[in-house]
């Protein structure tokens, strides 16, 4: 197991004897499938303490394997024996589902750099967590609004069959205002897409709006591609990641994806991250490392305004989200999920390397459908 | 639906059997000759795939990479069989699962090390690509059409080389009796290496036809390995006959299954809950598939031993 302790609290104890230190407890996947996800994530976190140049801040880092009960066991150990303050990283919903209300039933402050469930910005929000990411319907609807600004009539969607797929349709059909020419749920984890493709070239389609993280949307585009049916397709931007999108090649060129960043974002904060991302990592940040980055750097700002024992002060000050994020305008709703901007970006060739550029703006100011189940 | 949707998603059904019978060729081969159970098995797929991937990243050649695939998969089989394997086939099967798991682990993550945690890129050759119509007026991708040729070719040759050779002969008597094929002057420990080098090989060559249209990661094997077990297991361990007409059930009847059931269940149910439940079932279809076979014949298809 990988442990990595930044950033000694003990030789500074002295000089900021008046604020107490801060222990965070980052618990993201760094082995397994999805590792290049936590990894991006962790990067983006740690370069953000890194340019702040803080040593009041300590990061315990933890790998989960993509496992609840892992995510779990690292989640208690982190809280009972390190004694951490905060948790944040975790990549996948159903890790989070596991992980978040224990967490912040104990009183500790959970930020998310990624997975925001539904259950968790309704119902079962909770003033002590924070999605710094995104609720995870957010860039479904963005695809949504796309597809009916695009003029799509009548737009094939599908998803893998788990809570998360669910969400990703029915966070599409909630903006999309066409017909759907066919719905279908893919099983988890599914490498091969040819039955879908055939089904698609069957349907009737205008359009093809798609939802399958990590390597599955790789296989799927790959085989898209050769297979003849030459619909647009539109996805969230987890398909079309920096990681990912060097694998999909040429297949995914032209594709339309709904994300809350890109690299090419045009405000000062987001210059300056991907160019020390680059220098410092030597590849192109992706959305967890954007999101990891936005995460640290909310935190830090807290950090400068109250004290993390102050559950509501601290709260407040999170709330505030007095940080120059890369995403641009930024800040919470009532459920402390963010309203933000949803572009609409487009996969494009930039010498040797596949990359997005931004070419549209689904939803300004987007928040999210859960605000009102919320009490709190 | 229409009869070229049908024919279409039967045509998907056999590329994914005879891809599947590449991985369970090899393993049930494995199985029957030397009675091991290799969990390592999905790994010699990935490893096939991804050098398949660098070569092919290097030379742009599709052709050497498919040859790279082979020679590292059937090299590193060998090799894992002289250093570890060996030393297990006189243990029992826990022990074997336990060896053979620590070496998924250490293969996956020395090929993250070597690789780093991203996808590769691995793509279909130009002469290859695009879809081609068939009679009746099917589109359908000439890349799918040549995996098929491919996995006929390779299934026609395993059984020239099982039936019609003096190794092939080998094998077989080394699968019914051990003992008495080494009392007879064969080499067994060589053999041996040979049986997994082979198997290892069709793994990898798996990976690397597959990898192609998929996608090239750490971690690829594992969902196809629990496949091929489910072929080996219905076919009858360690027939090669049985691991053919095996793997063309499961490719068939999860394909089928999958598109059909939602349809089927459409006509009693609304859309919604019958697309969903008809996905939940059809992904248990291939282990619904294994017990009736069990039941009905609990040796497999195909199973000489009990």
């Amino acid at each position: 197991m990988k442990k990595l302790v930044l950033a000694s609290a003990a030789a500074t104890l002295a000089a900021t004897a008046a604020m107490a230190d801060i222990k965070v407890g980052m618990i993201t996947t760094l082995s397994g499938g999805g590792a290049s996800l936590g990894i991006d994530t962790r990067d983006g976190f740690m370069l953000a303490i890194e340019e702040a140049g803080r040593d009041d801040v300590e990061v315990v880092i933890e790998d989960d394997q993509r496992k609840p009960d892992i995510a779990v066991q690292l989640a208690d150990k982190m809280i009972q024996s390190e004694k951490v303050d905060v948790l944040t990283g975790i990549v996948w919903s159903n890790l989070a589902m596991a992980v978040v209300p224990a967490t912040t039933a104990q009183g500790l402050f959970y930020l998310s750099t990624n997975a925001a469930p539904a259950q968790l910005a309704g119902k079962g929000c909770n003033p002590n967590y924070f999605a710094v990411s995104y609720q995870n319907d957010n860039l479904h609807e963005g695809a949504g609004a796309y597809a009916t600004k695009a003029g799509f009539k009548n737009t094939f969607i599908l998803a893998p069959n788990y809570p998360a797929g669910h969400d990703s349709l029915n966070g599409f059909k909630r903006y999309y205002k066409g017909d759907l020419a066919g719905e279908v749920y893919t099983k988890l984890g599914q490498t091969d897409y040819a039955a879908e493709i055939a089904q698609i070239r069957a349907s009737g389609a205008d359009s093809v709006f798609f939802f399958l993280p990590g390597g599955m949307g790789i296989s799927f585009l790959k085989q898209y591609a050769d297979s003849g049916v030459d619909l647009p397709v539109v996805g969230p931007a987890f398909s079309f990641d920096q990681g990912i999108l060097q694998a999909v090649g040429e297949a995914a060129l032209g594709v339309k994806n709904a994300s809350t960043w890109s690299k090419d974002l045009d405000n000062a904060a987001n210059t300056a991250f991907v160019t020390a991302f680059e220098q410092k990592y030597d590849r192109l940040p992706s959305i967890y490392a954007a999101q990891g980055y936005d995460t640290a750097n909310l935190l830090l700002s807290a950090i400068d305004k109250a004290d993390i024992n102050d559950d509501a002060a601290f709260a407040a000050a999170l709330k505030a989200a007095d940080f120059a994020s890369v995403r641009g305008d930024f800040s919470f709703a009532a459920n402390n999920h963010p309203i933000q901007n949803v572009y609409v970006r487009e996969v494009i060739k930039e010498g040797d390397i596949f990359t997005n550029k931004i070419v549209d703006t689904a939803l300004e100011d987007h928040s999210n459908a859960y605000v009102d189940a919320c009490k709190m | 639906m229409s009869t070229i949707l049908i024919f279409e998603q039967l045509l998907n059904g056999v590329q994914f059997g005879v891809m599947l019978f590449l991985m369970a060729a090899g393993l049930t081969l494995i199985f029957g000759v030397m009675g091991l159970i290799n969990l390592a098995h999905g790994s010699l797929y990935m490893v096939g795939a991804f050098a398949a991937a660098a070569v092919a990243g290097l030379t742009g050649s599709f052709v050497l990479a498919l040859m790279a695939a082979l020679a590292a998969a059937a090299l590193l089989g060998a090799v894992i069989e002289v250093t570890v394997i060996r030393r297990l086939y006189d243990s029992d099967h826990l022990d074997q699962v336990l060896a053979t798991f620590a070496l998924i682990l250490i293969f996956s993550e020395g090929t993250r090390w070597l690789f780093g945690s991203f996808p590769l890129f691995l793509d279909i050759p130009e002469a290859l690509s695009g879809p081609v119509t068939l009679p009746g007026g099917i589109q359908y991708p000439l890349y799918r059409l040549a995996l098929i040729g491919a996995g006929l070719l390779v299934a026609a040759g395993l059984w020239l080389l099982i039936e019609r050779t003096r190794l092939g002969i080998q094998i077989r008597a080394g699968e019914n009796d051990r003992e008495m094929i080494a009392a007879l002057g064969v080499d067994i420990s060589k053999l041996y290496t040979l049986v997994f080098a082979l198997g290892a090989a069709l793994a990898g060559l798996a990976g690397a036809l597959v990898g192609a249209i998929q996608s090239v990661q750490v971690g690829m094997g594992e969902p196809v390995l629990i496949l091929a077990f489910v072929v080996i297991v219905i076919g009858g361990i360690g027939s090669i006959k049985g691991a053919f007409i095996g793997a063309l059930l499961v490719g068939l009847t999860d394909t089928l299954v999958g598109i059909f059931l939602p349809e089927v269940l459409k006509l009693f149910m609304e859309a919604a809950p019958a697309t969903s439940a008809g996905s939940a079932i059809a992904s248990m279809s291939i282990y619904i598939l294994m017990s009736l076979v069990l039941i009905w014949r609990p040796s497999g298809l195909f199973g000489a031993r009990a």
